[in-house]
Parts: structure tokens; sequence; C-alpha cells
């Protein structure tokens, strides 16, 4: 089992190249979704304080 | 209280305003030929100035130059009329905007462009081109700008009033000027090798009439939306 | 009819619920095909006869190229929407595509690059689809630089739209001529990642990693697009109602909560 494991991971000698393809990868599709997802919380606290600002100049 | 002007006769008098204001300042339109001129000179100084081996990088040195240097005029093209409220007025007069921005555009480019037209030549000939090459390169070079000039005025309508930022309006322009430095540079490198140069000048010849047909009203939408 | 289904989207309010709700059934089958196509892609699929195992790049480099243009494409055609129909939400949907596909297209460049090494013996060669690739990103580029130039969202919202409708139809131009470029200049191989005959162990894979990211680009802008579209409703009363609910939820919320992938990711 170990020997298919290494197998795998060498990649028939492209390790080298192949990994950090699927590492890179995965780097732009985690930091997009931490990105977006911060990007909506940014957006959903900015209108909030609007709306409060807005509110509190209505009330008396 | 007149009768409503024709556009042609509406064009025609912008087209000669813009031209006297112009040519008060004629130091301001030559200004990007000399640009060029510099460029071009720099190549061969970048490199040997073994003619033949000039010959190889005169299609790039003559077209990254005249990129350059169209991006550079464009700074013209709307700068004072736009601080003066003349645009505003163009775009308030009633007649077609998109035909009024071309016709502007139009005498944009023989201020601009056409000089380098007439020095291209030469400054290929500098760069060890061949003389029989000095047709093939005026028609390159003549559709090319006219490309540049056209894609070039859009450019300049989107960022028409930003903080003068001239790295965003290259940042805008020059991917979109790619097939015209591919095209143009082509029929350039047949020319001087002496091959016929058809495809690509049919190419650009091409890009002119879809940009021609295009630019206009892209440019009339980018004006409005920067006159806001 | 359509028109009502149409405008009905259009409808700030509207747009953010249903995008609230459409999340998850993006997110997750995104997730779960991209698994199978990672199995399909990295294990059961045969090494290749010319590239051996280094072909295995495709199955992140292509679905990343395809994103890359699509994107665009999506942005370029919501932007005319929102210019056509004056439809704030339209010009939400092209803001947030822009980041998306930008770095995307960083990843199809990053990935095409190590793929050219072994294959090519360079990092970089004039190839067409990578030069075409590069020039995209400088589109994404431009359309990010200009949209932060101005200051005024909305006049934001209509310059960088007329520049990506622009940018669409000069896609295939440049394109083309890219093309047309490099086959003068014999470039010594073309990346032969589009064989005719794909046996089908090599192919299902890659289209399983194709929908995988499509949906994943769906996800991820309908996350984006509920920010932009707050930004662009100054103090209706629908978000009131929308916000209310966020700050009673401790934790992460499945309502207005963020892709499933998130819950995963274990935040």
């Amino acid at each position: 089992m170990t020997v298919n494991l290494a197998r795998f991971f060498a990649m028939g000698g492209y390790a080298v190249y192949v990994w950090p393809c699927y590492a890179l990868a995965a780097l732009v599709i985690g930091l997009n979704i931490v990105a977006a997802r911060r990007s909506l919380q940014r957006a959903q606290r900015a209108a909030r304080r609007r709306l409060e600002a807005a509110r509190g100049a209505m009330a008396p | 209280m007149s009768a409503r002007a024709s556009f042609a006769s509406a064009a025609a008098l912008l087209m000669a305003r813009d031209l006297r204001l112009a040519l008060r300042r004629a130091g301001d339109s030559l200004l990007p030929l000399g640009f060029f001129l510099v460029i071009t000179t720099l190549f061969p100084l970048a490199l040997d100035p073994e003619l033949s081996q000039l010959r190889d990088i005169a299609p790039a040195a003559l077209w990254v130059g005249a990129l350059l240097s169209s991006l550079l005029a464009l700074d013209l093209l709307f700068r004072d009329d736009g601080q003066d409220g003349a645009l505003e007025q163009l775009a308030l007069c009633g007649q077609p905007f998109a035909g009024l921005l071309l016709a502007k555009t139009v005498v944009h480019w023989l201020l601009t462009g056409l000089p380098l037209v007439l020095v291209a030549p030469l400054a290929a000939i500098a760069l060890g081109a061949p003389y029989g090459a000095m047709p093939g390169i005026l028609a390159a070079v003549l559709l090319g700008t006219v490309c540049l000039s056209l894609i070039g005025a859009v450019g300049a309508g989107l960022t028409l009033s930003l903080r003068r930022n001239g790295s965003l309006l290259a940042l805008l322009v020059l991917p979109l000027a790619v097939p015209v430095l591919i095209f143009g540079a082509r029929a350039t490198a047949l020319a001087i090798a002496g091959e016929s140069l058809a495809a690509p000048l049919y190419l650009l010849a091409a890009i002119a009439v879809l940009a021609a047909t295009l630019a206009p009203w892209a440019l009339a939408a980018a004006v409005r939306i920067g006159l806001e | 009819m359509a028109w009502v289904w149409f405008h009905k989207f259009g409808s700030p309010p509207h747009f953010y619920r249903l995008a609230t709700r459409l999340t998850p059934w993006a997110a997750w089958p995104a997730l779960l095909l991209g698994l199978a196509g990672l199995i399909g892609g990295l294990v059961l699929a045969p090494a290749d006869y010319q590239q051996g195992d280094g072909f295995r790049i495709i199955y992140v480099h292509a679905p990343a190229a395809w994103l890359s243009l699509m994107v665009y494409v999506v942005m370029a055609c919501t932007a005319a929407v929102g210019l056509i129909w004056r439809m704030a939400v339209a010009h939400a949907v092209a803001a947030s595509c822009a980041p998306i596909g930008a770095s995307f297209t960083a990843l199809a460049l990053a990935t095409g690059m190590l793929w050219g090494r072994p294959m090519w013996g360079t990092y970089w060669e004039w190839d067409p689809r990578l030069t075409s690739e590069l020039l995209l990103l400088f589109l994404y580029l431009g359309y990010m630089g200009l949209r932060n130039a101005i200051d005024d969202v909305p006049r934001a919202d209509r310059a960088s739209a007329v520049l990506a409708i622009v940018g669409v139809v000069n896609v295939p131009i440049i394109h083309y001529s890219v093309i047309w470029w490099n086959s003068l200049h014999q470039a010594p191989s073309v990346m032969k990642f589009g064989q005719p005959t794909m046996p089908a162990s090599m192919l299902i894979p890659l289209l399983l990693m194709l929908a995988a990211f499509t949906l994943l680009f769906a996800a991820l802008l309908l996350i984006r697009a509920r920010g932009e579209v707050l930004q662009r409703e100054r103090n209706a009363r629908w978000m009131l109602e929308a916000l209310e609910r966020l700050s009673t939820h401790d934790g992460p919320p499945t309502r207005d909560g963020p892709s499933a992938k998130g819950v995963l990711v274990g935040r």
C-alpha cells in the first residue's frame, strides 16, 4: 500500500509540477471564498451602520 | 429661432474649430511625433547599430513607438473641451453626439496620427528597411493609427475627469490595441521582406472598419458618463 | 410573462433573498463534484501516453481557463443589462465577477506555466493560449482599475460597463490575432490537451471539474453580489429585516450564511 502511495505522490516524476498546481488551485479557491465572505460581511456591517444612523436621525 | 442646422454643417463647423484651435498651439500636436521619433531612436541605441540586425526589430520598434505615442496624444483629445465645458455643450446641442465625437476624433487623427503616417516610413528606412517597403509601411501605419485613434478615444472618454493618471489609460487601451500591434507589425515585417502584405493589411482594415462603426457609440456613452 | 420574472429578479430585496437561498445549492454540489473530479483525475484516470502523470495538471488548468473566459462574458452581459435597463442588481453582479475572474485567470496562467516547464522545457512560451490568458488578465485589471478610480458607485458601474462591453467584443479579436501571430512563428509544441479522442476515464473527471468550478463561481458570485447589492441600496426597509436576522444568530448561520464550504473549512 505504501508503494502505491509513494508512486501516487511522485506523479511519475512530475510531482514538482503537479502538486504545486493543485496547491495553487486550493489557495486561489480558498482565498476567493474568504474574500467573498469578508466582502459580504463588510457590506452588511456598513449597511447596518447606515440604517442605524438613519434611524437615529429620524428619532427625536 | 434659426432652423435646425444639418449634422454635416455642424460637424464641419466643429472640425474647423478644432483644427483652428489646435493649430494655434501646433507644438502640442507635434509632441507625440517627437516622442515617436525618440522611441524609435532608442531601439537601435539599446542594440547594435549594425543595420542588418536593426531591420529585424524595425517592425517592433515602429509599432511600439506608434502605440505609445498615440497613447500620449490621447491627452489632447478631450482635455481642453472637457475642462471648459465645451463637451457638455456638444452633448446638449441636439446634434448626434456620437457623430460629433467621431468628428473630433477625425481631427485628432489628422493632427497626431497623420504626421506619424508620414514619418513612419522614414523611420523605417533609418532602421534599415529597404526603399521598396515604404508604400506598404505607409498603408499599414495609416490603418493602424486610425484604429488606435478610435480605440484610444474610447479609453480617453472613459477616463475623462479622472485624476490625471496615464497608467490607467494605458492599462485600458493597450490590451485592446494588441491586434493592431500584431497585424501592423506583421504587415511591416512582410513589407520589409518584400513579400505581399495583403493578409495583415486586410485584417487591419477590417479592424478599422469595425472600430469606426462601433467606437462612436461607445465613445458617446463613455463621455456622457464622464460628464455627469 | 417573462418580463415579470426579469424585473422581479432585478429587485434588490428579491435578489438578496434568492441569492441567500441559492448559495448552498451551488456550494455543496461544487464540493461534491470537485471531490469526484479530483479522485477521478488524480487516481482513477490512467497516465497519458506522451505526458505521463504530468497531464493531470489539466484538471485544474482547464477549469481555471474556462472560468476566466466565462466569467468575463458573464461580467460583460450583466454589465450590459445594467446599462440598458438601469438595473443596480445587474451592476452588482458584474462588479462581483471581476475579482473572481481575475484570480482564476492568474491561476490559469500559473498552472499553464507549471505545465509548460516539463512539456516545453521553459516556463513561458508565447503560446497562443497563454498569451491570450495574459491579455485577458490585463483586461480584468483594467476593468478593476477603472472601477477603483471612480469614486461615485453608479458612475463607476456605468463606465466599467462600457469598458466590459468594449472588452468582450475585443476578446475574440485578440484571441484570433494571437493565434494567427503564433502560427506564423512556429511554436515548437502546442499544448495538446485538446486531444480529439480523450478516453472517457480522462474526460469524465475533466467534465466533473469543469462543472465543479462553474458551480463554485456561482456560489462565490452570489455571496459577493449580495454585498454589492447592499452597497447600492441606501436605506431601504427590506435591509432592516435582512440584517436583523444577522445579529440574532451566533456562529455560522445557515439562512443568510456563507457557503456550505465555509462551514466545512471551519469558520
